[in-house]
C-alpha cells in the first residue's frame, strides 16, 4: 500500500498527530484471508456461526453505544451546568425509590433481551453433529498437527508449521504480505461441506482458531473437544494459536484452504500419492551416515523447538541433548523414551508422531551430533519396529529419569 | 506529618495528648517501621510498597510495549517476552492494586469509622511485612536458572509444569501474600464490624467501609482456593501427583475452573474498594449527599454473591456443555444490573449538585467515564459466541485494563488526592494534580482503545510478534503506554511534593467533605479516636 494512502487512513481515524510516527513503521498490504491493516472491526465472516457473532456484535455495540451516549450526555450536561463556579446551588434529594426500581429493571430488561438473542447462537455452535468430514487437529509445541479421520481425504495426515524464515523475524529480511500467518502444510477443505474439527494436544493447552469461521475451540492434552464450521466462500483463512503454550505460542498459525468439491477431490488424490510415496519401510537396512542425514531433518522439524538445533536445550524444562545421559547410554533407554515420553516432564510420547525410520534416524542422529560421540551409534528402523512390542513395565524401568 | 516521616510521629503524639504515656511513643527510625502496630504507618508503608511495586510491574509492561512497538522480535527473545506478561500481570494484582487498597483501609477505615486503631494491631503489622519476602521472591526470580514463571498471570496447568524453579518461588510467594491479604480481612472485618463509633449503624457507615466489609469477605472465601490450586501445582510439579496432568487420570481444566472460582471474585476485590472511594468523592465535591445509598449497599453485595456464580466465563474456549456456555452466559450478564445501578446513583449524586472539579473529582468522574467503557466491554464479552471470538485476543487485554487501570487505579488516585491533606498536612499542588490525570486520562486511552480495534481483527493476547497488518495500533498503543507510564512520575512528584511542604491544610480541606476523618486535626495525630466519638 502506497504511504499516501496508508496516511489518509490514518488521517481518517483522527489520529493524524501519530500519523508522522506510525509512517515510519512497517507497512503492509492487506494479506488474504486475514487481518486487514488499521481494520476495525471482526473479520469478514466466511460462516454461518461467523455471520451471527459479527451481527450479534454490531447489535449489542450499538445498543451499548446509545445507553452510553445517553448515559454520559447526562453527566456532562450535570458537568457544565451544574457548577459551583456557575453560582449552582446543591439541590438536597438522595433517594427516590421510583428511579433507583426503573433503572434496575430497564437494564434488567435489556440485558435478558440480548441474552436471548445469542442462546440460538451458542446452541448453533455446540451442535457439531451430522458432520461431512472430521478433522483432527492437534496442537503440539509448537505446530499443529492434522489427521483427516472421516469422510472424503480419511487417511490425510500432515504437519503444518509456521513457514515465516527466520530472516524475516529478525527483520533482516523483508516481510511478506503473510508474515506470521503463513505454513508449510495448509488445511485444505471443501466448500459448503460441514467440517468438524476435533481438538487434542500433546503436551499443553493450545487452542485452534480461525476467526474468519468464527471458530476457537481449546485443544486439551489427554481430551477431545470438538467444533465446527461450514465455509460458504472460496479463499484462503488465518488463524493463531489462542492459547499461551510456551516460548512459541506465537508462532503456530493456523491456515485452511476452502476450495471447491472438484479441487478438493484432487487434493485428496495427491496428498494420498504423496504419503504413499513418502511411506518408509521399517525392515530397510541403513547405513549410518544416510540414517543419520534422514534424522537430522527429523530432528530440525520435530525436537529442535524445544531442545535447539544445537542440541543446547532450554532448560530447566527441555534439557540438552549434546552430552546427554540418555542420548550417550544404552540404546533401549533412548528409544523407548522417544516412544513413550519421560513421565513428569515435557518431554512427549514420539511414537504416534514418528515412524519406526524416523525414531531410529533420530536416535541415530542425535548419538552422532554436536559433541555426541555414543558407543552404540547407530540404530536400525527393525529394532525400533521390535521395541514397540515392549511390555509396561520394561518400558517404565527404561523410561525412568537415569540417577 | 506524623505518619509519613519518621521520627515525628513521637512528637505529634505528645502533642496531640500532651500526657505523660511518652514511653508508649513509637522507635525512631527504621525500627518504627519494622516494629510499628499503629494503623497510619502500616497503611503509608501499604501505599509506599504498592506504588514501588506499581513501578515494577510497569516497567515489565513498558518493555513488552517496547518489544511491540513494531513487528519482528528485536529485544527479547519469545521466553523472555513471556516471563513479562506473567510477571506483569502477578506484579500489578497482588503486588500493586491489592496491597494499594488495604493500604488505604489501614489509613482510613480507623478514621472513617471512628475507631483508635485496627483490631488486631500486630497482627496488622505481620501483614504488611509478609509482603516484603513475596515481592523479593517475585523479582529474584527473574534471575535464577530458567528465569520467572513464563505461564501467564493464570499459571494454567500444564503448561506450569513445564517451568523452572522461578514458578516455585511464584508459588509460594502467592502463598505468602494470601496469608496476608487473610490476615488483613480478619482485621477490616472485625473492625468494622466491633469498633465502630456509638451511633455508627451500619447503614450509617460510610460507603468506603461497606465496600471493603463485602471485599474483605471475599478475600477469605477466595484467598484459600487459589491456595489450593497452586499447591497442587506445586505437588503435580515435585511430587508426583497428577491432579491436572491427564496422563495420570487428572484434568487440566479443572485447574481453570478453580482458579477461576478465586479469579472471578478476585476481580471484585480489586474494583468494590474502588467503587467504595469514589462513592466518597463524588458527594464531596457534588456538595450533595450520596444519591441512592442503600441501592448502593445492595448493589455491592450483589456483585459479590454474584461473583461466586460467573467463573467460567473465562473458559467459554475450553468446551462446556451448551447447559454451561448458557448459564454462565446468563449470570454473567446480570452482573450489568447492580453495576449500572451504581453508575446511575453516582451521576444522580452529580445531578443538580454544586459541582467543583478539583484532582480527586477529576479522577472520579474520569473513573466513571472510562470504567464504563470497560464494563461495557465486560457485557459485550460476557456474550457467549462474541467471547469465543475475541477470547485471548487483545480486546480481552484492552476490556480488563479499562476496568483495573481506569477503575481501580484512577480510584486509587481519587482516593490518595482526596485524603493525602488528611495524611500529610499539606494541600497537594492542584496544578500538578490536573497535570497528572489529564496526561494519565489521554494516554491511557491512546494506549488501550487501540487494543480493541487489533482485538476484533484476531490479534492474539501474549505473542511476541505479529502479522504486519496489526502494526499501526500495535505502534500507537506503545506510544500511549510509554507516556502513560512518564505520567506516574507526575504522580510521585506531587506526592512527595505534598509530603515535604506547601499550603497548611485545614482539618476539613474540602467544604463538601463528610465523615469522622475530617474532624481530626490534619495531619491526623499518631494516635485518633482514643475517646470513640458520637455518630447521631
Amino acid at each position: 500500500m502506497a504511504v499516501s494512502t496508508h496516511l489518509r487512513k490514518l488521517a481518517t481515524l483522527g489520529v493524524t498527530g501519530m500519523a508522522a510516527l506510525v509512517a515510519a513503521g512497517a507497512f503492509a498490504a492487506d494479506m488474504d484471508g486475514g487481518p486487514a491493516e488499521l481494520q476495525l472491526n471482526l473479520q469478514k465472516p466466511v460462516t454461518g456461526i461467523a455471520d451471527q457473532i459479527y451481527n450479534l456484535h454490531t447489535g449489542m455495540l450499538i445498543v451499548c453505544l446509545l445507553i452510553f451516549i445517553a448515559v454520559f450526555a447526562a453527566m456532562f450536561y450535570s458537568i457544565f451546568a451544574h457548577r459551583k463556579s456557575k453560582g449552582y446551588k446543591a439541590a438536597t434529594f438522595h433517594e427516590s425509590t421510583t428511579v433507583e426500581i426503573a433503572w434496575t429493571i430497564v437494564p434488567m430488561i435489556i440485558v435478558i433481551g440480548m441474552a436471548g438473542f445469542a442462546t440460538r447462537t451458542v446452541l448453533a455452535m455446540k451442535d457439531t453433529s451430522n458432520a461431512d468430514l472430521t478433522i483432527k487437529a492437534t496442537g503440539y509445541q509448537w505446530k499443529w498437527g492434522y489427521d483427516y479421520i472421516k469422510g472424503e481425504g480419511e487417511g490425510i495426515s500432515f504437519f503444518s508449521n509456521l513457514s515465516t524464515p527466520r530472516a524475516q523475524i529478525d527483520g533482516t529480511q523483508a516481510r511478506g504480505i503473510n508474515y506470521m500467518l503463513e505454513v508449510d502444510n495448509e488445511v485444505v477443505v471443501p466448500i459448503d461441506k460441514k467440517v468438524r474439527i476435533l481438538t487434542t494436544a500433546d503436551d499443553v493447552i493450545h487452542a485452534w482458531s480461525v476467526p474468519a469461521f468464527g471458530v476457537k475451540q481449546d485443544a486439551i492434552p489427554g481430551f477431545v473437544r470438538d467444533t465446527w464450521f461450514k465455509a460458504d466462500k472460496l479463499g484462503v483463512y488465518r488463524g493463531q494459536c489462542s492459547e499461551l503454550c510456551g516460548k512459541e505460542h506465537g508462532f503456530m498459525p493456523i491456515v485452511v484452504r476452502v476450495v471447491s468439491a472438484q479441487d478438493y477431490s484432487k487434493w485428496v488424490d495427491t496428498k494420498k500419492k504423496e504419503l504413499a510415496a513418502n511411506q518408509d519401510d521399517p525392515n530397510k537396512v541403513w547405513t549410518q551416515p544416510d540414517l543419520a542425514k534422514r534424522g537430522e531433518a527429523v530432528y530440525n522439524k520435530v525436537c529442535a523447538a524445544c531442545h535447539q538445533v544445537n542440541g543446547k536445550g532450554t532448560p530447566p524444562a527441555f534439557p540438552p541433548l549434546d552430552g546427554s545421559k540418555t542420548v550417550l547410554g544404552p540404546l533401549d533407554n533412548q528409544i523407548a523414551v522417544e516412544l513413550h515420553g519421560r513421565p513428569g516432564t515435557a518431554m512427549a510420547a514420539m511414537g504416534d508422531v514418528l515412524n519406526d525410520t524416523e525414531i531410529a534416524a533420530v536416535v541415530t542422529y542425535t548419538r552422532n551430533a554436536w559433541t555426541n560421540k555414543a558407543q552404540e551409534a547407530m540404530v536400525q528402523p527393525s529394532v525400533v519396529k521390535a521395541a514397540r512390542a515392549w511390555d509396561k513395565d520394561k518400558v517404565a524401568k527404561l523410561v525412568a529419569r537415569p540417577q | 506529618m506524623s505518619a509519613v516521616l519518621p521520627g515525628h510521629g513521637h512528637d505529634d503524639h505528645a502533642d496531640a495528648h500532651g500526657h505523660d504515656d511518652h514511653h508508649h511513643g513509637p522507635p525512631s527510625g527504621f525500627m518504627r517501621w519494622v516494629t510499628t502496630t499503629n494503623h497510619k504507618d502500616i497503611g503509608t508503608l501499604y501505599l509506599w510498597f504498592s506504588f514501588t511495586m506499581f513501578l515494577t510491574g510497569g516497567t515489565l509492561a513498558l518493555s513488552i510495549r517496547a518489544e511491540l512497538f513494531e513487528p519482528g522480535l528485536q529485544l527479547f527473545n519469545p521466553e523472555f517476552f513471556n516471563q513479562l506478561t506473567t510477571m506483569h500481570g502477578i506484579i500489578m494484582v497482588f503486588g500493586a492494586i491489592m496491597p494499594a487498597f488495604v493500604g488505604f483501609a489501614n489509613w482510613q477505615l480507623p478514621l472513617m469509622i471512628g475507631a483508635p486503631d485496627m483490631a488486631f494491631a500486630r497482627m496488622n503489622n505481620w501483614s504488611f511485612w509478609l509482603l516484603i519476602p513475596a515481592a523479593l521472591l517475585l523479582v529474584l526470580s527473574f534471575f535464577v536458572p530458567g528465569g520467572a514463571t513464563a505461564a501467564g498471570w493464570t499459571l494454567y496447568a500444564p503448561l506450569s509444569s513445564q517451568m523452572g524453579i522461578g514458578m516455585d518461588m511464584a508459588i509460594f510467594a502467592l502463598h505468602i501474600m494470601g496469608a496476608s491479604s487473610i490476615m488483613g480481612s480478619i482485621n477490616i472485618i472485625t473492625t468494622i464490624l466491633n469498633m465502630r463509633a456509638p451511633g455508627m449503624t451500619l447503614m450509617k457507615m460510610p460507603m468506603f467501609a461497606w465496600t471493603w466489609l463485602i471485599t474483605a469477605y471475599l478475600l477469605i472465601a477466595v484467598m484459600p482456593v487459589l491456595a489450593g490450586a497452586i499447591t497442587m501445582t506445586l505437588t503435580d510439579r515435585h511430587f508426583g501427583t497428577s491432579f491436572f496432568n491427564a496422563a495420570g487420570g487428572g484434568d487440566p481444566v479443572m485447574y481453570q475452573h478453580i482458579f477461576w472460582f478465586f479469579g472471578h471474585p478476585e476481580v471484585y476485590i480489586m474494583i468494590l474498594p474502588a467503587f467504595g472511594i469514589v462513592s466518597q468523592i463524588i458527594p464531596a465535591f457534588a456538595r450533595k449527599p450520596l444519591f441512592g445509598y442503600a441501592s448502593m449497599v445492595y448493589a455491592t453485595s450483589s456483585i459479590a454473591i454474584l461473583s461466586f456464580i460467573v467463573w467460567a466465563h473465562h473458559m467459554f474456549t475450553t468446551g462446556m456443555p451448551a447447559a454451561g456456555q448458557l448459564f454462565f452466559m446468563y449470570a454473567t450478564m446480570l452482573i450489568a444490573v447492580p453495576t449500572g445501578v451504581k453508575v446511575f446513583n453516582w451521576i444522580a449524586t452529580m445531578w443538580k449538585g454544586s459541582m467543583t472539579f478539583e484532582t480527586p473529582m477529576l479522577f472520579a468522574v474520569g473513573f466513571i467515564f472510562v470504567f464504563t467503557m470497560g464494563g461495557f466491554t465486560g457485557l459485550i464479552l460476557a456474550v457467549t459466541p462474541i467471547d469465543i471470538q475475541l477470547q485471548d485476543t487483545y480486546y480481552v487485554v484492552a476490556h480488563f485494563h479499562y476496568v483495573l487501570v481506569a477503575g481501580s487505579l484512577f480510584a486509587l488516585f481519587a482516593g490518595t488526592y482526596y485524603w493525602l491533606p488528611k495524611w500529610t498536612g499539606h494541600m497537594y499542588d492542584e496544578f500538578i494534580g490536573k497535570l497528572h490525570f489529564w496526561c494519565s486520562v489521554v494516554f491511557f486511552n491512546v494506549a488501550f482503545f487501540p487494543m480493541h480495534f487489533l482485538g476484533l481483527a484476531g490479534m492474539p493476547r501474549r505473542i511476541p510478534d505479529y502479522a504486519a497488518q496489526f502494526a499501526d495500533f500495535n505502534m500507537v498503543s506503545s506510544i500511549g503506554a510509554f507516556l502513560f507510564g512518564a505520567s506516574q512520575l507526575i504522580f510521585l512528584y506531587a506526592v512527595i511534593k505534598c509530603i515535604k511542604g506547601g499550603p497548611k491544610a485545614a482539618d476539613k480541606p474540602w467544604d463538601g467533605a463528610e465523615g469522622l476523618e475530617w474532624t481530626v486535626p490534619s495531619p491526623a495525630p499518631y494516635h485518633t479516636f482514643e475517646t470513640p466519638p458520637v455518630v447521631k
